[in-house]
């Protein structure tokens, strides 16, 4: 499987997800710059975490303008998996192929820890084969990942199971205590409507190898290899 | 020109100096050439003072690859790799907006770092201010912490590791020295040295504004507060980040000569270094300076300190390819000047010739060897008599209790949980985090495709260098190594910041020459090279200077990184004690915070020992015997068990008889008091014959302290207190 990991200028996680993917994974990915606009030849994208354009407007703001963007969204709309990682997860609220947005932390600073997050939906091509209530540990490194989303967006969401993953507590319970950004209703991963776009503050390609704290984040990025077969069903 | 001693006064020269200038000149400096003279002759580029003392500290070693005098020095660390690493301060800036001020600070590491071809892979910061219960240094903390997440963060560099200490002698005068280590090719280290005449001179990435002029003269004199308002510059990470990647693929392609960041003094001295190192002159056009503001003279461009600037040299040939990498990553490329073979810095402007000066005479600052003299004040301090402190009580009606006093210094600033700090630094960024800040004395970070691991970590224990400069600057060193080496890693290099205070003044220049002896003698002791630092004196307001803080940053080799050790205490174990059970009360936390006590001689350093027990604790987790590694600093034995204790989330039984005994029948020495050369070792239940024999076979002192397991510390009869409460006191203090 072909992975594209999307490099803004300010991009700073592209590396880690490269890694990820080339030494966890063991898949072949390629570092894709933003003036490109041919994703063809990919088979999954990832949008990593940073500050693209210095996040100076807003965090993401100024990427979802990128001419990379366009062919994303069309990637997006043939069904192809998507995963939105921290600022990557800001881009794809920020172009609208996620619902809600991403807030300054309840904090009010930048917050660096390893948390636990709950998959509560399995059917998306990053979470397939995990079990709904598996409990993952991965680290978070962010300023605003307050999740927030209207009343009627938040309803919807919850209705629709496209809550994807929750901050919990290490026995998986949705606790205040838990939730390490204010963000509503625990949320730190949502999909779109057909669940193959996929945003999430914690970061999955920094979680590859214990030696580095973990590899919980394996079992997200390799999720979207068993569904290889429906991503190539797409073509 | 009419020189006048007020214009002097604005570039900070003395009249003798000027004098020698004319001299050497043969003529007058014109206003632009005596700004440039101003700027690098003084104490931040010229090292007037501390280069003649310098020369004591011991730079070269096996590993050495690169010493003092690049922009960054570099270490063998093994499968033809190096490390780079250098530590600068940037306190005056951060007197004045300490936001800006610290960001600025690392990024001029950075680019110190990546100037040299090298991928940077840490960043550290130690730091200094005043007391917490005055608002303007809390202010000032909180501005830089803010300021330091704020930069690194963007930049994508994880911060992983520093230390913060807090004293009433740093109120006027914050200390933030950052640091920056990276990794290379032995073989892709790059030197900025311009050499070719006929070659191109490019300036890269920002604009050039009136901001931080004067930056390098001002963060020579006193009082930050009154002198530097208007000269801080504005950081921008987002352009870093660029200059960062497009830097490193250009000197990648093999297209660049040379390259120089511009820090203090700007172009004058990015240009004067490079011009000088290769023995070559430098002609450059103002004119060609891209600007963001108009109207700027000569005078202010030359002088400009604005942030992410670099200076690249190229042949004329590679200048296409050169571009366009920069070009690629949205960088402005101006191509300003040109190498000569004359030696001269010649500054044009629209080709009219503004200066013109041999680059020998800017970079050959006239030197000053002072007389020290130790101040009495602090003698009398240091030879205080102790005994008449009161000992701990056994019950609280007998005073203050060694259960009180544990707590008091778990929650003491300079002691509590640093996580309120870390927490704001992105520490897992890069994936190469092995021990995270707050897990081990030292962070370890591995490097992808070798089994080798770094270890770094900055100290320096001001109350010690404060009482006894010489002594203390010795325990800086000993503990920076004990620190790497309690996480299995090898000491392979040290940089180091002087932040003193005003050394045309006998007590300062003593305090100077003292530390840096020492640091000479313990690098000595020890086999430590030290291959780059900084200086920063004049750290001073109202006539009060700093207490005199040498900050050492490590950086520490280990061949394996999985074997590696932290400081929490495993469930089931045997702590024993490394090194003398001796301790002192002088120039403790203990007493500072519980007596309102800054008195005594610090603990006495036998070098030897420390080297002897630093070997046997990396043995040991190389060896897999010891699980778990705990230097005893500030606050001495109790606070160290404590602290294994939190991390590992159980409690432990401990026998301290012994030490009482060792101690004259002082509780509070044996249980507060402080030493060099201590390490709390934990291992396995069977591996206590196995860690015997290895110390015996070290000739090491120590002792069986007792056994880990439920939830609360016992120490003898003299306390007893839940983890609960011990957490609750050590994650308040800078919370």
């Amino acid at each position: 499987m072909r992975f594209a990991v999307i490099t803004f200028p300010g991009s700073n996680g592209d590396h880690d997800a490269l890694m990820a993917i080339q030494m966890g994974l063991g898949q072949p990915v390629e570092l894709v710059w933003h003036t490109e606009t041919d994703l063809s030849r990919f088979d999954c994208l990832i949008i990593p975490g940073g500050f693209s354009y210095g996040d100076y407007l807003r965090a993401g703001a100024i990427a979802r303008f990128a001419p990379v963007m366009e062919s994303v969204r069309a990637f997006a709309e043939a069904g192809g998996p998507v995963l939105g990682i921290c600022n990557g997860f800001q881009i794809l609220t920020e172009a609208g192929l996620l619902p809600g947005a991403l807030l300054r932390n309840a904090s009010l600073s930048f917050e660096c820890a390893w948390v636990h997050v709950r998959v509560d939906n399995d059917r998306t091509p990053w979470t397939r084969a995990l079990a709904p209530g598996t409990i993952l540990r991965l680290p978070i490194a962010h300023g605003e990942g307050r999740y927030y989303a209207d009343d009627a967006t938040l309803e919807r969401l919850e209705r629709e199971g496209r809550v994807v993953f929750r901050y919990v507590d290490a026995d998986g319970r949705v606790t205040p205590e838990a939730n390490p950004n204010g963000s509503l209703n625990n949320i730190a991963g949502v999909c779109n409507e057909r669940g193959n776009v996929v945003g999430l503050m914690p970061h999955p390609e920094r979680a590859y190898d214990r030696l580095i704290g973990g590899d919980d984040g394996l079992r997200v990025l390799s999720a979207v290899l068993r569904a290889g077969v429906a991503a190539a069903s797409r073509s | 020109m009419q020189v006048t001693p007020e214009i002097l006064a604005e570039v900070a020269l003395t009249e003798d100096e000027y004098r020698l200038i004319v001299e050497r000149l043969g003529r007058e400096p014109n206003p632009v050439e005596l700004g440039m003279f101003g700027a690098m002759w003084s104490e931040h580029c010229g090292y007037k003072n501390s280069r003649p003392l310098l020369k004591r500290l011991p730079t070269s070693g096996p590993r050495v690859v690169q010493g003092p005098g690049e922009n960054a020095g570099a270490v063998d660390i093994g499968e033809g790799l190096v490390a780079v690493l250098k530590i600068e301060s940037h306190n005056h800036p951060s007197a004045v907006e300490p936001f800006q001020g610290a960001a600025t600070g690392v990024g001029g590491i950075v680019r110190d770092i990546f100037t040299m071809g090298a991928r940077p892979v840490a960043i550290l910061d130690s730091l200094r201010f005043g007391p917490l219960e005055e608002p303007r240094n809390r202010y000032l903390f909180h501005g830089v912490v803010g300021g330091i997440g704020w930069y690194g963060n963007c930049l994508g560099i994880p911060t992983v590791a520093g230390d913060v200490f807090f004293d009433p002698g740093y109120s006027a005068n914050p200390l933030v020295n950052a640091m920056c280590v990276g990794v290379a090719r032995r073989d892709a280290l790059v030197r900025a040295r311009a050499t070719g005449p006929g070659n191109l001179v490019l300036l890269v990435g920002a604009d050039t504004g009136r901001d931080g002029i004067h930056g390098a003269t001002f963060a020579s004199v006193e009082d930050p507060e009154k002198s530097h308002r208007g000269v801080v510059q504005v950081g921008n990470p987002f352009l870093e980040k660029l200059l960062l990647e497009a830097c490193l693929e250009a000197l990648e392609s093999g297209c660049v000569v040379a390259m120089q960041d511009l820090g203090a003094a700007g172009l004058t001295s990015s240009t004067a270094e490079t011009a000088a190192r290769g023995g070559v002159g430098i002609e450059i056009d103002v004119a060609k300076v891209p600007r963001r503001e108009a109207g700027m003279t000569p005078y202010e461009v030359m002088l400009s300190e604005s942030q992410e600037r670099m200076l690249v040299i190229v042949e004329p040939s590679k200048l296409e390819v050169v571009e366009a990498i920069f070009r690629r990553w949205e960088l402005h490329a101006a191509v300003i000047g040109r190498v000569t073979g004359d030696g001269m810095l010649r500054v044009l402007e629209d080709g009219r010739p503004v200066a013109e000066v041999p680059v020998r005479l800017l970079t050959d600052a006239p030197t000053y060897v002072r007389q020290g003299r130790e101040d009495p004040e602090i003698a009398a301090l240091r030879n205080r008599d102790l005994s008449a402190v009161p000992d701990l009580g056994r019950s609280p009606e007998e005073g203050l209790t060694a259960g009180q006093a544990l707590l008091a210094l778990l929650r003491s600033p300079n002691i509590a949980s640093r996580r309120p700090v870390y927490r704001t630094y992105d520490h897992t960024i890069l994936t190469n985090t092995v021990l995270p800040p707050g897990e081990g004395d030292a962070a370890v970070l591995r490097i992808k495709g070798t089994r080798l691991g770094l270890a770094v970590k900055t100290d320096c224990n001001p109350r010690y260098c404060l009482l006894d400069p010489y002594l203390g600057a010795q325990h800086a060193v000993a503990e920076a190594a004990r620190n790497v080496s309690c996480v299995g890693a090898e000491p392979a290099a040290i940089t180091d910041c002087l932040n003193f205070g005003n050394p045309e003044r006998p007590g300062v220049y003593y305090q100077l020459s003292q530390a840096i002896e020492g640091m000479a003698v313990a690098c000595e002791a020890l086999g430590i090279p030290i291959v780059s630092g900084n200086a920063s004196l004049y750290n001073e307001s109202g006539g009060r200077a700093i207490p005199p803080t040498p900050t050492i940053g490590i950086v520490g080799v280990l061949d394996d990184v999985t074997r590696h050790a932290g400081l929490a205490f495993a469930s089931q174990g045997v702590v024993y004690l490394i090194g003398p059970a001796q301790a002192t009360l002088g120039a403790s936390e203990y007493l500072a915070l519980l007596h309102g006590l800054t008195a005594g001689s610090p603990p006495s350093l036998d070098l030897e020992l420390e080297l002897q027990v630093q070997r046997a604790v990396r043995e040991g987790i190389a060896r897999g015997v010891v699980r778990a590694a705990h230097d005893c600093s500030e606050g001495g034995l109790a606070v160290a068990l404590a602290e294994s204790c939190i991390a590992g989330q159980v409690g432990g039984r401990f026998e301290i008889e012994p030490l009482i005994e060792a101690n004259a029948g002082r509780l509070d020495r044996a249980l507060f008091g402080e030493a060099g050369s201590r390490v709390l070792v934990q291992v396995a239940p069977g591996d206590e014959a196995n860690l015997i024999a290895l110390l015996n076979g070290y000739r090491l002192p120590y002792l069986r302290l007792g056994e880990t397991g439920g939830d609360s510390l016992v120490l003898g009869d003299a306390l007893a207190i839940s983890l609960g409460e011990l957490r609750a006191a050590w994650s308040s203090g800078l919370g």
